[in-house]
């Protein structure tokens, strides 16, 4: 099997990648208050919600007990949306997938497709494939027309261009739609894109989406969006294409109860979003006629094969833990070198590559918690970083490198007191000439990868466990004394 | 089904077996219904505000509502169409001729095609049931009308407006195969720098006519 995550096999680690972004100050700016404006208006949704925990508590078991039968699930949606006229593929992989898709629209004789934002098509590089055999794709969520027109990589799961700035989108737009006036509020920007794609919509005959849920009950398939493109995409051609993770798969209808009072609260701070869209194979006189589902596997599996990292399946892809990241909103999105960036993406990219590549991802947390905190399906991600890190530092460690060995030395003198007390009082002596004006300001060696970006207290002149002792030893002396 | 999709077919299916193993339908039954659902499934509050609830959540979305009886619709819709100086109008084929201003120029639904429909100025349907608490209409059917033109009026009826999205998912349970479309406000983006703006490629004017008992 050959996983792709977008280009994450390329991309240059989390901490390389990172440095330049963070000298990068409109970046910055422009993420800082994207996440400072969603961060407010989620916690004021949430806040009113009061029953939002027994909602998360019921999401998170809904979709451990759909992970627990995911061969169930699977089984019943494809029986059912076969049923109602539409026609289930499955994908191993990106390449089968991508395959299976462009065969499709070559069958259907299409040159050109419009597509509704979704990440994993973004995951499967499919837009690559589109083009290399002669099919154009239309990105249509104003976002990912911003990301295509601009030749630039989505850098947040939901507002993939929230490092752009209305300047930027101007820019942008002007360039590639040849436009020689365009004003830079984003009321004209909208409107530039409404009239750039109004034709396309009516034009092209294949859509092309991803899901938000495939409800095993029914067959049916549910899409959730804001600008109205994804309904365009969806009800507009004659052929439409749909692929999905096999963990998109959700028992039933009913459950939509749960899921559409979570995502739309923890993605954007709405009530709710402007559209849902919900189909079930084809319908006659109202919508595609041709109706193509490809049930993707890319690396899923390999994640529910880990009983410590399944929770990773339960993402509903709200984004909510990448806007509450105090490490995300200091670098943005493009630093995790994945199409799924911040805390999800983080533990999401290397189990998709069975810890192949992107290694460094699950470092690029300070465990904090705020992630877990506001996931609505209660994904613990500082256990799965944890996890993910000891998975990592396991395969180093059979490896001869310089880390792992000082890593298994550290490791011998903390389990010792002896040996502990002995590094302490070396240190004490050792760290003279790197202390100035009571900090310590750069190591040498590979020590100096901590101090490159902090400063460090040097170690004080008694520890705790000495001073402890002795203070003990006064108070008998002293006793003693007294009597 | 192609060959290679078979196999693929099996070899997903038989990795998930590995880690899963395979559990008798009633045990899964029974495990999904044991799922605590402890959030709120029912009305807490009086139908009064309910109906204000909704009306404010509306209001919210900047869509624009006006309260009637039965006999007042047809006044109330040629008065929206009226301030809106709209010339064109679709209407949802189940759509009752009665309620529809007598002199009013439109065409149904099924008699026209989705280039023609482009050039319409506005649609008209009913909703199937509305949830107050997220100020939401859902529609079955007639998904391209209130899509492509500019403007969209849902008659809604107080009685079929539920406080909670659980009570609404309840009452679509015997349309759960139809298309369904869920409907909160005009269509919007905040895409750029997180400035919500109304009307991206759906209707920018929303018009909820709500008959009161």
């Amino acid at each position: 099997m050959s996983i792709r995550v977008g280009e994450a096999a390329e991309a240059p680690s989390f901490q390389k990648a990172a440095l330049p972004l963070l000298d990068d100050t409109q970046l910055r700016k422009n993420v800082r208050h994207a996440t400072d404006v969603i961060t407010n208006k989620r916690a004021i949704v949430v806040g009113e919600q009061h029953d939002w925990q027994q909602l998360r508590s019921a999401a998170s078991a809904i979709k451990e007990h759909t992970l627990r039968h995911l061969d169930h699930y699977l089984l019943q949606f494809e029986a059912a949306c076969t049923a109602a006229g539409g026609h289930v593929h499955w994908a191993s992989d990106a390449d089968e997938a991508n395959r299976t898709i462009v065969d499709l629209v070559k069958q259907y004789g299409g040159k050109e497709v419009i597509k509704v934002k979704t990440m994993t098509s973004d995951e499967i590089g499919l837009n690559k494939a589109f083009e290399a055999n002669g099919i154009h794709p239309h990105e249509t969520d104003l976002a990912d027309m911003i990301i295509q027109l601009g030749h630039d990589k989505p850098s947040h799961i939901v507002v993939p261009a929230l490092h752009k700035n209305r300047q930027q989108v101007r820019e942008i737009f002007m360039q590639a739609m040849g436009l020689s006036e365009l004003g830079d509020k984003p009321e004209d920007l909208t409107n530039a894109a409404r009239h750039y794609l109004r034709e396309k919509f009516l034009k092209v005959g294949i859509g092309f989406s991803g899901a938000n849920y495939l409800l095993a009950d029914t067959g049916g398939v549910c899409v959730v969006e804001s600008e109205g493109n994804g309904r365009m995409c969806l009800t507009l051609p004659d052929v439409l294409i749909t692929v999905a993770g096999i963990e998109k798969v959700i028992p039933g209808f009913r459950d939509l109860e749960i899921f559409l009072q979570l995502l739309p609260r923890s993605a954007t701070g709405e009530r709710m979003n402007p559209y849902n869209s919900l189909w079930t194979g084809v319908h006659e006189g109202d919508g595609p006629q041709h109706f193509h589902i490809v049930l993707l596997d890319n690396g899923r599996t390999r994640i529910l094969a880990d009983p410590e990292s399944r929770q990773t399946l339960h993402c509903i892809r709200c984004g909510a833990c990448l806007n509450t990241c105090p490490v995300y909103r200091q670098t943005g999105g493009h630093a995790y070198g994945s199409i799924y960036a911040g805390p999800i993406g983080a533990i999401l990219t290397p189990q998709l590559f069975d810890m192949q590549h992107s290694q460094s991802l699950p470092y690029a947390s300070s465990l904090c918690g705020a992630c877990y905190e506001v996931c609505p399906v209660k994904i613990n991600i500082p256990e799965v970083l944890i996890h993910l890190r000891g998975r990592v530092v396991r395969e180093q460690q059979s490896g001869a490198n310089i880390e792992a060995i000082g890593m298994k030395a550290m490791a011998n003198i903390f389990s010792s007191r002896r040996r502990f007390e002995a590094a302490q009082r070396l240190g004490r002596i050792g760290q003279w000439p790197f202390v100035s004006k009571g900090w310590v300001k750069h190591l040498p060696g590979m020590l100096g990868n901590w101090t490159s970006v902090r400063d460090l207290q040097p170690m004080p002149q008694q520890s705790f466990r000495s001073w402890w002792r002795d203070r003990k030893k006064s108070a008998v002396a002293k006793e003693k004394a007294d009597a | 089904m192609p060959e290679a999709t078979t196999n693929t077919r099996e070899a997903s299916l038989s990795r998930i077996r590995v880690t899963n193993p395979t559990a008798d339908a009633a045990a899964r039954v029974s495990e999904y219904q044991a799922i605590e659902r402890a959030y709120q499934q029912s009305a807490a509050m009086d139908r009064a505000s309910i109906i204000r609830t909704f009306i404010e959540r509306l209001h919210e979305y900047d869509a624009n509502v006006t309260e009637t009886s039965v006999d007042g619709i047809s006044a109330a819709i040629a008065k929206i169409l009226n301030t809106h100086s709209q010339k064109s109008t679709v209407i949802a084929d189940s759509f009752k001729q009665q309620f529809l201003p007598a002199d009013l120029h439109c065409v149904r639904e099924s008699q026209i095609t989705k280039e023609q429909l482009n050039t319409i100025e506005g649609a008209i349907s009913e909703c199937e049931v509305a949830i107050a608490h997220t100020g939401t209409i859902i529609i079955r059917g007639s998904r391209q009308i209130t899509l492509l033109p500019d403007r969209y009026l849902c008659v809604v009826y107080e009685n079929q407006v539920v406080e909670t999205v659980p009570e609404a998912i309840a009452v679509l349970g015997k349309f759960a195969a139809e298309p369904l479309t869920f409907i909160s406000g005009p269509s919007a983006t905040a895409d750029i720098e997180m400035t919500r703006i109304r009307g991206v490629h759906g209707p920018r004017i929303l018009d909820v006519v709500l008959i009161r008992d």
